[in-house]
């Protein structure tokens, strides 16, 4: 991408019932229709019904998946708890403002912003309508605004609302219709949306793509527990995992739903649980038994903000820690993270397939940022990966063991069902046979085993994403990928080159990929949204690192945004005082 | 074959790691003698444990099995078992692992009503950890370093808790009649839903006083039933030292639901816009 993104950035706030994730479902379902692109974050506070919701929502001409640093409009249903919003919507005398005068005074902290304010009476127009919502008020507003097309959008409107009856269907045709014919006083500060190369496009959000990924890798059981902000990976996969064969259950807690993942992977079943901070730390100790025992499962663990319960609705990349690090005993494991919505598709199955091969869990850390947004994507490719567990057939005259030392550390699992090959899995340290054992040389044995599943594993390319070249190199995971890129395309629209690398697989760690990656970098700039660098002592114990290293870290509940690293980048390179 | 040559086919080469009287071996010796009554294929066999002196069982039969980690053996069990309901799963343990650590996933087993078999040997007493109070220890039990008075704690009562969570076969079996539990331990693997026995299995080495239960334990002086207000009021007026079935009913077990076949791919097309 050698062009800059044109991209307009809309928040849309209410009260709980207002329907501002409405209208930006619609409004990031028109942009696909219209041949562009979006990105939808869902800010909601800690209230079930009721509270505070905004839809913070970006459309571009190119795919997008992070916000932007600014917001070019604001429309505000009410301003109640406006205040809670107000550092997630940063907006400055380039924005625009709409609010109903009969909301009553603009906050302060808003006011400040000095973005210019248009006054349009939604409420008197919805009323105007019989049933009459404000939200559809603002779909026609802001569709006319964007200049959007009013055909597709009152498609969208229809399609969307047919279960609730023709009636509410004509109300929200009627109220799209008041909101896109007024005549506003002011227009976007920026230029219009160009439609890019027309094509099927996928609205998804990153805990459905994690779903489909753990589908598509082979899941067949499901152990659930809820959990905010992972609870849609399960409740995607209710519904559907049962149309293919396979079974998910809500379990009594994380300690359960993990054992029982490990119960379905032991009788041959490929199984996964999903979960957040609090619940990977009651599942750890599952997490080791599938280690020692030697059972594949992933666990797709949606991270928000911590210590203890923390932010639940916000998001943070602070499990990195305990994903790695979590397990007692040395516990060699998997830990994966997807780069964005669309790879929560790809990495999950990755993961999935992964585990299976190497017979040993794999976390996959996605967020509350990639998990509960979404966007609009071009349709992702198709799976490519084969990869299967290694099963043991009877052999004559040989007697299975299962723990068997092997070359390559992988020996072949029995799955029950299967004669003269039957044998007890051991959390207890144990024999080729799975005999328990407490002696030295069985104990080494296995850790060695077990290590060198995945020392000697060929990860290929997939281990990171690279992105460009340069002296002074980016280096990130996961969800703070996005805005990495951004800012990396927006420094070379400067003239500055940067060159951006993004490890997916997280452990094993890839110490001779990525020092290769860094030959020639002479100065290194660490990306992650913890408090505690948790990333970069991470980089430290694993790899060497050039001699010049910067740390770009920032907690959650904020979401890092392209400006904030180009504004680093400039910082370490002196060129900012 | 013989019977008693069949049963002991279901054995492995290993030697327990029981303590000589412990009447966990009594427990080994029934099942086997229940699987070889049934004629049950080895290979779709599982037994599942989690941790303690009892939990060592899997690794004593030839069939397939999984020791767990402490308090984990239903989750493991049920998670095989929802993914190949065609296995014959037994899980298996201690009043520790089952009642104390693991006491949640008693409940909800019981409550979920899955086509499984539940064995506790109960000796109320840590064992592996040498000798501390278990949830049935007596409150006045003082031997233990760790509650020099006793726990001063009422003892849990696991054939009531079984029942009030909804599990629909609960027996009492005593590991000095092993011919009734051998039968008790066929009648719960028949039965269609989650069994729970009871076993009463004395520790020789912490719980000496245990060798009594001999003369002690008698028939539970009830036919079985299928009204758990009867099944509560006989429990509670009955001191756990009787043995036989308790109650059995034909509460419907969780069963996966029946629904027609797709293929990932149309979950895909879902994602169109």
């Amino acid at each position: 991408m050698s062009t800059q993104n044109c991209t307009h950035s809309i928040a849309i706030t209410g009260s709980g019932g207002s329907g501002a994730i409405t209208v930006g479902n619609m409004l990031l379902q028109q942009a696909a229709k219209n041949s562009l692109y979006g990105f939808m974050r869902r800010s909601v506070g800690p209230q079930i019904r009721g509270g505070e919701s905004a839809a913070l929502l970006r459309l571009s001409d190119q795919p997008v998946f992070c916000p932007d640093d600014r917001f070019d409009l604001l429309i505000a249903f009410d301003w109640r708890n406006a205040d809670r919003f107000a550092l997630e919507i940063p907006l400055d005398s380039q924005s625009l403002i709409i609010t109903d005068p009969a909301s009553g005074e603009i906050p302060e902290v808003i006011q400040q912003s000095g973005a210019k304010i248009i006054e349009v009476p939604l409420k008197k127009m919805a009323s105007a309508v019989s049933g009459g919502r404000i939200n559809m008020v603002a779909v026609g507003l802001l569709t006319a605004l964007l200049k959007m097309p009013a055909e597709v959008a009152t498609d969208i409107i229809s399609s969307t609302l047919v279960k609730k009856g023709e009636e509410a269907i004509k109300s929200s045709l009627d109220c799209f219709e008041t909101g896109f014919n007024y005549e506003l006083p002011g227009k976007l500060p920026c230029p219009q949306l160009m439609a890019a190369e027309p094509g099927i496009r996928w609205n998804i959000s990153g805990n459905e793509a994690a779903g489909l990924g753990a589908l598509q890798g082979g899941v067949r059981f499901v152990a659930a527990y809820p959990i905010t902000p992972a609870t849609e990976v399960l409740e995607w996969l209710s519904p559907r995992i049962e149309k293919i064969g396979g079974t998910l259950l809500q379990a009594e807690d994380e300690l359960a739903s993990i054992n029982m993942a490990i119960g379905a992977s032991f009788g041959g079943t490929v199984s996964m649980t999903s979960t957040s901070g609090p619940g990977l730390s009651l599942m750890s100790e599952g997490i080791g038994l599938a280690v020692a025992s030697e059972i594949p499962l992933i666990v797709v663990n949606v991270t928000r903000g911590g210590p203890s319960t923390g932010i639940p609705t916000k998001s943070e990349q602070s499990d990195l820690n305990i994903a790695l690090n979590g397990l007692h005993g040395d516990a060699p494991h998997l830990v994966l993270a997807p780069q964005n919505i669309t790879d929560c598709i790809d990495t999950t199955r990755w993961a999935v397939q992964l585990a299976e091969a190497l017979q040993t869990p794999a976390i996959v850390l996605t967020d509350q940022f990639q998990g509960q947004s979404r966007c609009i994507t071009p349709v992702p490719e198709s799976p490519d990966l084969a990869m299967a567990r290694k099963v043991a057939q009877p052999e004559k005259d040989k007697v299975f063991e299962r723990y068997a030392i092997t070359e390559s550390g992988i020996s072949p699992m029995a799955i029950p069902g299967t004669a003269d090959c039957s044998y007890t899995a051991d959390g207890l340290e144990h024999k080729p046979s799975g005999q328990p054992s407490s002696i030295a040389t069985d104990h080494h044995d296995q850790l060695d085993k077990r290590q060198r599943k995945l020392d000697l594993f060929e990860f290929g390319e997939k281990w990171a994403d690279i992105h460009g070249d340069g002296q002074l190199a980016i280096i990130t995971w996961g969800s703070s990928t996005a805005a990495v890129l951004e800012a990396a395309q927006r420094l070379k629209f400067t003239g500055q080159t940067v060159k951006v690398i993004s490890i997916r697989l997280l452990a094993p760690a890839q110490v001779d990929s990525l020092e290769k990656e860094l030959i020639g970098v002479n100065r290194l700039l660490v990306v992650e949204q913890s408090h505690s660098r948790q990333f970069y002592h991470y980089l430290r114990a694993h790899y060497t690192l050039p001699d010049k290293v910067n740390v770009f870290a920032e907690p959650g509940p904020l979401a890092i945004t392209p400006g904030t690293i180009t504004h680093a980048v400039q910082l370490l390179k002196g060129e900012l005082s | 074959m013989t019977n008693l040559a069949k049963a002991k086919s279901y054995k492995s080469d290993i030697k327990p790691i029981w303590c000589p009287g412990c009447g966990d071996f009594a427990v080994l010796s029934a099942l086997t003698k229940a699987f070889a009554f049934l004629d049950l294929a080895k290979q779709d066999l599982a037994v599942i444990s989690g941790i303690g002196c009892s939990s060592r069982l899997p690794a004593y039969f030839s069939s397939y099995g999984f020791h767990g980690i402490h308090g984990r053996a239903l989750p493991i069990a049920s998670g095989l078992k929802l993914a190949r309901p065609e296995l014959t799963v037994i899980a298996s343990g201690g009043d520790g692992d089952g009642f104390s650590i693991g006491g949640n996933h008693f409940i909800h087993a019981c409550r979920r009503n899955l086509d499984m078999t539940y064995i506790v040997m109960d000796n109320e007493v840590y064992g592996m950890t040498k000798g501390q109070a278990s949830p049935t220890t007596q409150p006045d039990w003082a031997s233990s370093k760790l509650t020099p008075h006793g726990t001063g704690v009422r003892p849990f009562q696991p054939a009531a808790i079984a029942l009030a969570s909804g599990a629909s076969f609960i027996a009492r079996a005593f590991s000095g009649d092993p011919n009734g539990m051998t039968k008790l331990i066929i009648a719960a693997i028949q039965h269609p839903g989650f069994s729970f026995i009871q076993v009463l299995s004395p520790c020789p080495t912490f719980r000496p006083e245990q060798k009594l239960w001999k003369h002690q334990v008698e028939a539970f002086p009830h036919e079985p039933t299928d009204d758990p207000v009867k099944a509560a009021t006989r429990l509670y007026t009955d001191d756990g030292m009787s043995s036989g079935l308790i109650f059995q009913s034909n509460y419907p077990t969780w069963n996966k639901p029946e629904v027609a076949q797709t293929s990932v791919k149309q979950f895909e097309e879902e994602f169109v816009v």
